[in-house]
C-alpha cells in the first residue's frame, strides 16, 4: 500500500486538537510544555466544555500560553494565579477555571497563595509544570532545583546549607484537607503522556464534584535549562528528577494514598 | 486478524527537530533529515515509512503536534 | 427603600456596596478600616444578594483575586490602609494595564512604614502620583463625610465600568471610624451572569462562546508598537476623565481674598477654620477637590487672579501642595499646613496657619529648599 493510499483524511487518527491556535509555540525543542499544553486543550476539547473554560496563565516560559491555547484566558501577575482562579471560580461557580503554573510561580512568590488556595479547597484545578529551573529569565535556580544541580544562580550545584532543599509542593498541599487530588505525572514518553492525559482529564472532571482542589504536577525536562539535548534531557530526568519526584496518585478522592 | 498499516505527516515548518518522537516510535519509521526547514531545524521525516503501524505515540509526545497520523486496516 | 442610619464610614461604605449590586469584595484586616471585612462577613451578602465575601491570605492576593474577577466583568472590590495599599500597587498596575473596572479603597494611616493607626493624609502621592509602576493614573474620589463613603462607592463603581479602569477611594482613619447619619440607597439588583456576558462578553473572559474569538486578559505587549499604542489608549482614557467627570465643590469662594485647599477630613476642619475666619473679618474660602485626579487646576488657575495666596491644608508634610502650586503657575503665593504622624489639625492652627504663612508673609517662594511646615 502506498503512503498516498494511507495519509487521506477518513484515515487520521491524530492531528492536533482545534483548541490550540495556529501560532508555532514559542517553547524550546522538545520542551514539555507543549505536550502539557495540548493535552490540556484536548481533555478541555472531548469534554466539550470549551465555552465555560477560563485559564489562568501564569509568568514564566508559558506567559504566552493564551497566544496558544484557544480558550478564554486571564494573564497573572506573578504567583498569584491561584488568587485570580479563586475569584473567578468563586464569582463564576458553574465554570472550569484551573491554572497553568511554572515551579516559580507556584513555589517560590506564589507560595502562600498555592497554600491558601488549595487550604480552602478553591474549586479549581492547579497545573503545575515542574522542570526544576526558572526558564523565562534564562535558567535560574528554583525552589524544586535539585541537590548539587547547576543553575546560573547556583553555577557552583545548589548547596543544602545556604539554599536550602527543593520543595515538594505536591506532597505540602496533599496534606491539606482542601486538596481533593494531587497526583504526579510527566510527558516524556507515550505511556508517560497519555498517563498525563487521565490525570488532567481526571482533574477536570472532579471540578463537577466541587470537592476541592484538584493537582496536578508534571515533571518536565528543560533542555536549555540544563544545557542538555531533549532526549538526553529526558534521560536525566528520568535518572536524576524521579527518584526525588516520584511519579503517581498521591491524593485521590481526597484521601492519601 | 487484519493488520494495520501507518504513515505520519510532518508539518516540516512546525518541526523543531528536537528528536522526542524518535525513542518513542516503536519501529524505527523515523529519522532527522539532512534537510533544514526555514528555521534551520532538521525535521523528521518517515525514514522507513512500510514500518509504521500508526500507532501515534510519536504524535502524543511531540510538543508541537507537528504530526499528523494515519492508518488503515489491511487483509492479512 | 432608601433608608437614614447612624453608621461608622467604614461600614457605610460596605452597606453601600452590597446596596450598589457589588459581586464580591476580596480583603484582610487592617487598622483603621477592618470593620469595613468584619461588617461584611456579619451582614452575610451571599444571603442577601449572593455578593462573595473572602478574607484573603494577604492584601496581594486580595488585589489579585479582585484583578481575576473583574477580568471576568464582576463588580468587585477590596479594601485596605496605607502599608496595605502598598503591597497591593503591583495588582493596581495590572488592573490599569490590562484595562479592568475595579474599585480599591484606601482609609489612609500614619506613614511611611508601619506608621501609625491613626488618620493621615500622606498616602496622596501615592493615590494620584503613581503608587504601582508604569504610565497610567487612578481616577481618585475623595470622601469627607460618612455619606460620602457610602455615595461615592456607586459612582466608583459606574466611573471603573465607564472607562474599564482602577477607581481609587482615597478615605482616611478620621473618615473611616466617624459615625454620622447616612441615607442609604435602595438595593440595586446585582446583574445576572448573562447580564455580565451582555455588558462585558466583547472583552471579559467569561467562556469563549461559539461564534466569537478568545477573549485574553493580559497588560502585556512585547511588541513595543503595540505596547506604546496601548498607552495612548489609557492616556486618552484619563483626558476624557477630566473633561467628564472632574468633581469639586466651592464654599464661599466668591468674594474670597485668601483661600484654603483642603480634602477628605482636613476638607471638614477647614470649613470650621473658615467660619471662624470669617468672623473675624478675614475673606476666606474653601475650594475641595472631590476628585484628586481629576484636579480643579482650572479652578485654581482662575482662583489665583482673584485671591491672594492659597494654603493647601494636608493631614502630611506636604503633597496635594505641589499640585496647588502647579495649577497657578506661579501666580501667587502657595503655601503647605498640616499636622502628622497621625495628630489632627484644629481650626485654630489652621487659621494661625494662614495667617503667618500666607496673609502676613505672602511671597513666592521660588527655587528655595523646601520649607518646614511646623509652625
Amino acid at each position: 500500500m502506498e503512503v498516498l493510499d494511507i495519509i487521506k483524511p477518513e484515515n487520521q487518527v491524530f492531528c492536533k486538537t482545534k483548541l490550540m491556535t495556529d501560532t508555532p509555540l514559542s517553547y524550546c525543542p522538545g520542551c514539555g510544555h507543549g505536550t502539557a499544553h495540548n493535552l490540556t486543550m484536548e481533555v478541555i476539547d472531548e469534554m466539550g466544555i470549551t465555552e465555560d473554560t477560563i485559564g489562568v496563565a501564569p509568568v514564566g516560559c508559558s506567559v504566552l500560553a493564551y497566544d496558544f491555547m484557544n480558550i478564554d484566558m486571564t494573564q497573572a501577575a506573578h504567583g498569584r494565579a491561584p488568587a485570580v482562579a479563586t475569584a473567578i471560580a468563586r464569582t463564576w461557580p458553574k465554570k472550569y477555571v484551573f491554572t497553568y503554573q511554572g515551579d516559580g510561580d507556584l513555589a517560590a512568590i506564589g507560595t502562600a497563595e498555592t497554600i491558601h488556595a488549595c487550604n480552602r479547597g478553591e474549586n479549581i484545578v492547579i497545573i503545575f509544570v515542574n522542570n526544576g529551573i526558572y526558564g523565562m529569565t534564562g535558567g535560574q535556580m528554583a525552589p524544586t532545583t535539585l541537590e548539587g544541580m547547576k543553575s546560573s544562580t547556583s553555577p557552583f550545584g545548589r548547596d543544602i546549607q545556604t539554599m536550602g532543599s527543593p520543595l515538594k509542593m505536591t506532597e505540602l498541599v496533599a496534606q491539606l484537607p482542601g486538596t481533593y487530588y494531587v497526583t504526579r505525572q510527566s510527558v516524556h514518553t507515550h505511556k508517560h503522556a497519555r498517563k498525563a492525559k487521565k490525570a488532567i482529564r481526571q482533574a477536570f472532571e472532579n471540578l463537577k464534584l466541587k470537592k476541592g482542589v484538584s493537582f496536578v504536577e508534571i515533571v518536565s525536562n528543560c533542555n536549555s535549562g540544563w544545557k542538555m539535548t531533549p532526549n538526553d534531557a529526558n534521560e536525566w530526568m528520568v535518572d536524576n528528577m524521579f527518584p526525588y519526584y516520584p511519579l503517581g496518585d498521591i491524593k485521590v478522592n481526597g484521601k492519601l494514598k | 486478524m487484519a493488520k494495520v498499516k501507518g504513515a505520519i505527516v510532518v508539518d516540516t515548518e512546525t518541526c523543531k527537530g528536537c528528536e522526542v518522537c524518535m525513542p518513542v516510535c516503536q519501529d524505527n519509521v523515523i529519522s532527522m533529515s539532512k534537510e533544514v526547514n526555514r528555521k534551520g531545524y532538521h525535521y523528521a521525516y518517515m525514514e522507513n515509512p512500510e514500518a509504521c503501524t500508526g500507532c501515534t505515540n510519536c504524535a502524543i509526545v511531540c510538543p508541537d503536534r507537528a504530526i499528523s497520523v494515519y492508518r488503515v486496516k489491511v487483509s492479512a | 427603600m432608601s433608608e437614614l442610619k447612624l453608621m461608622k464610614g467604614n461600614e457605610a461604605l460596605a452597606e453601600a456596596a452590597i446596596r450598589a449590586g457589588a459581586d464580591a469584595y476580596f480583603g484582610y484586616p487592617i487598622t483603621p478600616q477592618t470593620e469595613l471585612i468584619e461588617y461584611l462577613m456579619n451582614e452575610q451578602p451571599e444571603k442577601r444578594t449572593g455578593m462573595v465575601v473572602l478574607q484573603a491570605e494577604s492584601e496581594i492576593a486580595a488585589i489579585n483575586m479582585v484583578y481575576g474577577a473583574a477580568s471576568t466583568g464582576k463588580k468587585v472590590f477590596t479594601s485596605s490602609s496605607s502599608p496595605g495599599i502598598s503591597l497591593k500597587q503591583e495588582g493596581i498596575s495590572y488592573i490599569a494595564g490590562a484595562e479592568l473596572p475595579a474599585v480599591i479603597v484606601n482609609v489612609v494611616r500614619g506613614g511611611p512604614g508601619l506608621g501609625t493607626i491613626q488618620p493621615s493624609q500622606a498616602d496622596y502621592f501615592q493615590s494620584v502620583k503613581g503608587g504601582g509602576h508604569g504610565d497610567y493614573k487612578l481616577y481618585v474620589l475623595a470622601p469627607s463625610s460618612v455619606q460620602e463613603m457610602s455615595d461615592f462607592v456607586e459612582d466608583a463603581f459606574d466611573i471603573a465600568f465607564k472607562y474599564k479602569a482602577p477607581v481609587l477611594i482615597l478615605s482616611d482613619g478620621l473618615i473611616g471610624q466617624m459615625m454620622e447619619k447616612v441615607e442609604l440607597k435602595p438595593q440595586k439588583q446585582r446583574r445576572t451572569d448573562e447580564e455580565v456576558i451582555k455588558e462585558c462578553g466583547s472583552w471579559a473572559a467569561t467562556g469563549r462562546t461559539k461564534g466569537r474569538e478568545r477573549n485574553i486578559i493580559t497588560s502585556l505587549d512585547l511588541q513595543s508598537e503595540k505596547m506604546e499604542a496601548r498607552v495612548h489608549r489609557l492616556m486618552k482614557k484619563y483626558e476624557q476623565m477630566e473633561n467628564e467627570d472632574l468633581r469639586f465643590e466651592k464654599i464661599n469662594c466668591d468674594d474670597a481674598e485668601y483661600l484654603i485647599v483642603a480634602y477628605g477630613s482636613s476638607a471638614r476642619i477647614a470649613q470650621k477654620a473658615v467660619e471662624i475666619a470669617r468672623e473675624k473679618g478675614i475673606k476666606v474660602g474653601l475650594l475641595r477637590p472631590i476628585t484628586l485626579f481629576p484636579f480643579p487646576k482650572k479652578q485654581l488657575f482662575e482662583l489665583a487672579d482673584q485671591v491672594k495666596g492659597m494654603l493647601s491644608v494636608e493631614l502630611n508634610s506636604g503633597q496635594m501642595v505641589e499640585d496647588v502650586r502647579l495649577s497657578v503657575e506661579s501666580k501667587i503665593p502657595v503655601e503647605h499646613f498640616g499636622r502628622t504622624g497621625g495628630i489632627i489639625h484644629t481650626p485654630e492652627e489652621i487659621l494661625e496657619a494662614l495667617e503667618q504663612k500666607i496673609i502676613n508673609n505672602g511671597s513666592i517662594r521660588h527655587h528655595k529648599t523646601r520649607e518646614s511646615s511646623i509652625l
